[in-house]
């Protein structure tokens, strides 16, 4: 008796949402009319120049003409991503590609913890202040302006090579070789990113409530081990987190600053899936190809988040949705 | 008893003091690295600017300015290609940032109210985006069919927002705010918009700020937008022409005409002009930071934790 009158109620209530989704809709347009307002141009934004642009993806499958358009050119099929398949420098593109970001990757996991706890001792707070302002400084530093200083202090005639030179050491090809490209480009980014990433951590570390480090210390526990068991254990979860969405982009490394440190001794590993693309398709004009691999990127990315992010819900207990 | 304890405290200090005096020097030695690590760099671009640009490329400037002059700055005058990308650039910066801001208010504050029907499908369509584009091609051709193609507008349209920006500041409209204050206006009378305009925006002032300064810092930084969708000389940003003059090292001087060594003269001040550009560039931005530092640090913490 009372199941079948829950159940009535329970239709009722489905009956209700159903026949008044329209007349919601209407009420919601009369009463916030100024926010469906407002949200129109971003929308718009979006279709324009998100969603249309992913119509566009059907490219990869075509051979595109200017005068038919991206609608009316005729389709082949995998014939772009055969080609990119089979190419010689496929294997290369990608080992370069996942080389330059684990690289990125591990320094830019480390480093910032790295810094966050060493600063956490010092005593000075003046000095702290001092330090982190200056980390945060190249934050501003665009990347253009960045690979120029590259230039002008690691560059074959740059400032180290010229001191190394005044004391008989033999000078070091830093952007000239493709040996040292990654290490160059990871370092420089660390440079320039520490300030910015290590924030968080630095946040994290100021939470830490100070009598644990009291009773670390009473117990005898020398500094070593109260960063080992205070304040890496208060980092991990972060780290943990960062770490695994870092993953998810691994195959997505930035082209702007690889472009601007490519030159044609380096080639051999700064050659990159996003590089490639540039040159396939802007340079080369070749539309078609340079959208198969830009959509072959895009999927494996896609997949490497997806991955991430279920093992980040699994061991951490985050997720991005 | 509190005296005691200090006792104890002390003691242990003493008792490790071997190996903690140890981190302590080491520690300050790595931070003292780091930091000329930092401040050098910067520095010397600084004094180098100002140097003669032999001692300079000899290696003899260190820590301070040698054979101090000007001619840098001056040659920035001279230089029509950057005067008229600085000009480019601010137009760019300004006009870029308040569409950006516009569209960023408009998207986070509907987004942000509880009765407003289609936020959570309108959030879900802006997020996707996040992680899934059309790509380079695509995307390219589309601000091709609209006509942006080599107009200033390519410069500020195809990136009008970034959803990660109006993830920071709706987390703010609605965690920020006490609801009780809403009520009021409410009860006072104010409609949307006053509210959004009288209660909301004066009380999330300070996150406003550290967008402003992550879009300015992005507009005049951008150098691929001109890359991809400018042609014309006449439009190119100061990045543009920094790339010109830094990396590719073709630098356009009015050499015709010139004896030979006038052109030599002229190359070895156009070595400087790499420092006095890089100065001329950076530090307007770098100067605006210390006023919203404190916002900044906040605004990267809610970054971290929303993305």
């Amino acid at each position: 008796m009372r199941k079948k009158e829950a159940k009535k109620k329970a239709g009722a209530v489905r009956d209700k949402r159903k026949d008044s989704f329209l007349q919601r809709l209407i009420k919601d347009l009369k009463t916030n009319h100024i926010l469906y307002l407002m949200i129109l141009p971003v929308l718009a934004y979006y279709v324009l120049f998100s969603y249309v642009p992913m119509t566009g993806i059907q490219l990869a499958f075509k051979n595109y003409r200017i005068k038919d358009g991206i609608w009316g050119s005729p389709w082949v099929g995998l014939a772009h991503f055969r080609r990119f398949f089979s190419s010689y420098n496929f294997s290369t593109l990608i080992w370069n590609t996942l080389a330059i970001s684990v690289y990125c990757l591990i320094i830019g996991a480390v480093i910032p913890v790295l810094f966050s706890v060493l600063i956490n001792y010092i005593r000075s707070s003046k000095w702290k202040k001092t330090l982190q302002m200056v980390t945060y400084l190249p934050y501003f530093i665009s990347t253009v302006v960045l690979v120029g200083m590259l230039g002008i202090f690691l560059g074959d005639s740059g400032i180290i090579n010229v001191f190394l030179e005044k004391l008989g050491l033999e000078s070091i090809p830093f952007l000239s070789s493709g040996k040292l490209f990654r290490g160059v480009y990871a370092w420089s980014g660390a440079w320039q990113s520490l300030g910015y990433s290590s924030v968080i951590y630095i946040a994290a570390l100021s939470g830490v409530d100070q009598q644990i480090h009291e009773a670390a210390i009473v117990d005898g526990a020398s500094i070593w081990r109260r960063i080992w068991h205070i304040d890496l254990m208060e980092l991990r979860p972060t780290m943990l987190v960062l770490l695994i969405m870092s993953l998810g982009s691994l195959i997505n490394v930035g082209y702007e600053k690889v472009l601007l440190m490519q030159n044609s001794l380096n080639t051999s590993t700064s050659e990159i899936l996003s590089t490639y693309i540039y040159k396939v398709g802007l340079i080369n004009s070749d539309y078609g190809f340079s959208t198969a691999v830009g959509l072959f990127n895009s999927l494996v990315s896609m997949v490497l988040l997806l991955v991430a992010n279920r093992v980040s819900k699994k061991l951490a207990g985050y997720s991005l949705w | 008893m509190r005296k005691e304890k200090n006792m104890v405290l002390r003691r242990r200090r003493i008792q490790d003091s071997r190996a903690d005096k140890a981190f302590y020097a080491v520690n300050g030695v790595v931070m003292v690295l780091l930091f000329v690590l930092y401040a050098w760099p910067l520095w010397f671009v600084l004094i180098a600017s100002v140097s003669d640009p032999n001692l300079v490329q000899a290696g003899e400037v260190l820590l301070w300015p040698k054979g101090f002059h000007l001619e840098g700055y001056k040659l920035i005058v001279e230089y029509k290609d950057i005067l008229r990308g600085y000009f480019n650039s601010v137009v760019y910066t300004v006009a870029g940032t308040a569409i950006n801001l516009v569209m960023t208010i408009f998207a986070a504050y509907p987004l942000s109210r509880k009765d407003f029907m289609p936020r959570k499908t309108l959030a879900a369509l802006f997020i996707f985006t996040m992680y899934f584009s059309g790509g380079l091609i695509p995307t390219f051709l589309q601000v091709k069919n609209l006509g942006l193609y080599n107009t200033p507008w390519a410069m500020m349209i195809p990136c009008a927002v970034s959803i990660y920006n109006v993830l920071i500041l709706r987390s703010f409209f609605m965690y920020g705010i006490p609801a009780s204050l809403e009520e009021a206006a409410v009860l006072d009378g104010a409609n949307t918009a006053q509210m959004l305009w009288h209660v909301m925006l004066p009380l999330v002032k300070p996150t406003l700020a550290v967008l402003v300064l992550y879009y300015a810092v992005g507009h005049w930084n951008d150098y691929f937008s001109a890359l991809i969708y400018l042609k014309d000389k006449e439009l190119m940003p100061l990045q543009t022409v920094l790339r010109d003059i830094l990396i590719v090292g073709k630098i356009d001087m009015q050499t015709g005409g010139m004896e030979m060594e006038a052109i030599i003269q002229k190359m070895k001040q156009a070595q400087t002009l790499k420092y006095s550009v890089i100065v001329v560039s950076t530090v307007p931005l770098m100067l605006v930071y210390p006023f919203i530092q404190k916002h900044f640090v906040k605004g990267i913490m809610v970054g971290a934790v929303k993305g």
